[in-house]
């Protein structure tokens, strides 16, 4: 004990290593009164590592090449020892961070986490999303099956409906005329190089943004308001050991379920991994119906909503511009709700009718991604595009109109 | 809240309404996927009927003595195309002139289980009938002008359609009924495909016995974590009020 006393204050000469411990961890306070909503910011950090270990050892046997890639995934899942464990770890985790982040997103939405004087710690956590967006994009190409083929096929032409440049630049992101070869080595080393390192940059500045200002908790109450004699907030408790012990029953929990996911149902209805996936790419052979994997379906309906033209721009380039408004508005969030009250606990009924119209529409969008287009589902889709904007561009009006309930002094804990 | 939650479940519960997409409906699978032996007579199936044209290029002889539990004289008999048992299942056809006889690619069927499905696989061999508009003179209900031939239509036999006009005036087939006799009786022909499709769902996913039962142990370990670790928790917050 001693002898490891002796090894602390040594570091601790020469590294901040005690405070470090201290300001994020063991005097780190954070208010008492988290629930359910609070477990998936730490569960997110969880997801990132396993995908980090497991991508570590895929990517020993992964070939990235097109004669290749397929075959060297099925070799992983037959051949390499533990390999399947391994590549169903990392599929099944790809989905878990989505899942995990929607849910912190919405925390976020349902406590009014983003409002002053946390707006920056939501932008940085809306750039993880973007580049776990792309992380997840780039990573769909490699297994180099037909939805891996096509869907990369579908998004980058994307870029071919920009007036002017946009085929030269659909050429230069492929560094091909088709998706091929030359667009699965650049994916792969954007996947395992260039957006992981963004990604733990950015995540270290969400947290150190986060505990610069302090956790929000359910009742959007600022527990910095009221200390003690000692400058401790009143209703803060230190996140170590109180949080992480909670922590780790919550990852027990999550654990189960993603558990049960890996060994049970891997493709999960084929959500998870599209049947279509274990086609090996076929740049002669379009798939009859190209859908993206869940996590995207509901931009990916948004995109397909469109179907006008206007002056110049054709619809495909306006859907495009949809589907970009539609992750980028998040940003706004803190600036367009004008709510006296951050928590739903307090908002009126006009909130919480938006709130769950929200969640209904981005819901619905979910699954039309996932669908063929039929004329019914694009007037749905339609009409669910311009709701889901409507959250967004009357949420000034509508949060200044509710009538807000008087926000308690101390956080409400049973 | 708790509105809000329900409303949730109502919408994702949707796509389980929506209709399969055109085509017919498929049967399913009588498949066992942890009947070795249903397997092991699938694979000489697969080795007699398929393997002359369909590869399995990502499956090993060895592995698949080793989960079948085949002794030696057994494997012997499936290793047609190799005397090496850790090599992966390949055919000797040539893939380019396969490709002008048949007019497409014939594809390997290591994971077609797992990209079309054991229905899909079950209902498609059974689906074949007399068409003599066709080059070979056969067809199937569901893939349409496939390629493929009938190559167990000595087994089941040849299938007639039997035509009627649907409400658009168009002619659609209604059934089809037995017309030339196999082999095989009915029943014994889907007990036949049932095995080469529960043999293909193994091809498809060597692991998937492993897989399961490792899931009983990890659960098992996650529960009994689960309750210490919410013990911890309460004992730690105690303190909290």
């Amino acid at each position: 004990m001693n002898a490891l006393k002796n090894l602390v204050g040594w570091v601790d000469d020469r590294f901040p290593l005690m405070a470090l411990w201290n300001d994020h961890l063991a005097k780190y306070y954070a208010p008492k009164n988290f629930n359910f909503w609070y477990f998936f910011g730490s569960l997110a950090l969880l997801v990132l590592v396993i995908q980090i270990v497991t991508g570590i050892f895929l990517a020993m046997h992964y070939k990235p090449s097109a004669a290749e890639a397929f075959a060297s995934v099925e070799y992983i899942m037959r051949d390499v020892e533990w390999g399947w464990l391994i590549r169903y770890l990392h599929s099944t985790g790809a989905s878990a961070f989505f899942v995990v982040v929607y849910l912190h997103m919405f925390r976020g939405l349902l406590y009014g986490s983003y409002k002053k004087p946390r707006e920056l710690i939501w932008i940085l956590g809306m750039l993880i999303y973007l580049c776990l967006m792309a992380e997840a994009f780039f990573g769909y190409l490699l297994p180099w099956g037909q939805m891996s083929y096509w869907g990369a096929q579908v998004i980058i032409s994307l870029f071919g409906a920009i007036p002017v440049v946009g085929e030269d630049l659909a050429i230069w992101i492929r560094g091909d005329f088709v998706v091929s070869d030359a667009t699965l080595n650049r994916f792969y080393s954007f996947h395992i190089i260039l957006v992981p390192l963004i990604l733990l940059g950015l995540v270290v500045a969400h947290i150190m943004a986060l505990h610069e200002v302090g956790s929000n908790n359910p009742d959007g109450v600022e527990i910095k308001k009221l200390k003690d004699d000692n400058g401790i907030p009143l209703d803060g408790i230190p996140f170590h050991p109180y949080y992480t012990v909670k922590d780790i029953a919550g990852v027990a929990g999550f654990l189960i379920i993603f558990a049960l996911i890996l060994f049970y149902a891997p493709e999960m209805g084929g959500y998870f991994l599209e049947y279509a996936n274990f086609q090996p790419a076929d740049p002669l052979k379009t798939p009859e119906h190209i859908a993206p994997v869940w996590y995207f379906t509901p931009y990916y309906a948004i995109l397909r909503a469109v179907t006008i033209d206007i002056g110049p721009l054709n619809s495909k380039v306006l859907g495009v511009m949809a589907m970009g408004a539609a992750t980028v508005i998040f940003f706004a969030l803190p600036w367009l709700d004008r709510s006296p009250v951050k928590s739903i606990r307090y908002r009126g009924p006009l909130f919480k009718v938006a709130v769950t119209i929200f969640v209904i529409v981005f819901f619905i969008l979910g699954f039309l991604g996932t669908q063929p287009v039929t004329p019914l589902f694009t007037v749905m889709s339609q009409v669910c595009s311009v709701l889901y904007f409507l959250f967004f561009l009357l949420m000034p009006i509508y949060t200044r109109l509710d009538k807000t309930k008087p926000v308690p002094e101390r956080v409400t804990f049973k | 809240m708790k509105k809000l939650i329900l409303a949730i479940i109502l919408v994702t519960a949707l796509p389980g309404y929506t209709l399969a997409a055109g085509g017919i409906a498929l049967d399913t699978a009588p498949i066992d996927t942890g009947d070795r032996e249903s397997q092991a007579r699938g694979a000489q199936t697969y080795v007699a009927y398929c393997l002359g044209c369909h590869s399995l290029k990502f499956m090993r002889y060895s592995r698949l003595a080793e989960d079948l539990g085949l002794d030696d004289a057994q494997l012997q008999a499936l290793m047609v195309t190799s005397d090496k048992p850790g090599d992966t299942i390949q055919n000797v056809m040539p893939a380019k002139q396969a490709e002008q006889w048949f007019g497409t690619k014939i594809p390997d069927l290591s994971v077609v289980s797992r990209s079309r499905g054991s229905d899909w696989l079950y209902t498609y061999l059974r689906s074949f009938y007399a068409d003599p508009t066709r080059p070979l003179g056969i067809n199937n209900l569901l893939f349409k002008d496939v390629a493929m031939p009938h190559v167990l239509w000595e087994q089941q036999g040849l299938k007639q359609p039997v035509y009627t006009t649907n409400v658009h005036g168009q002619k659609v087939i209604e059934e089809l009924e037995p017309g030339l006799p196999g082999r095989l009786s009915e029943a014994e022909y889907d007990q036949q495909v049932a095995d080469l499709v529960n043999f293909l769902d193994y091809v498809g996913e060597p692991m998937k016995q492993e897989r399961q039962q490792l899931g009983l142990w990890v659960l098992g370990f996650l529960v009994i974590f689960f309750g210490l670790s919410y013990a911890l928790k309460k004992e730690y917050w105690r303190d909290i009020h």
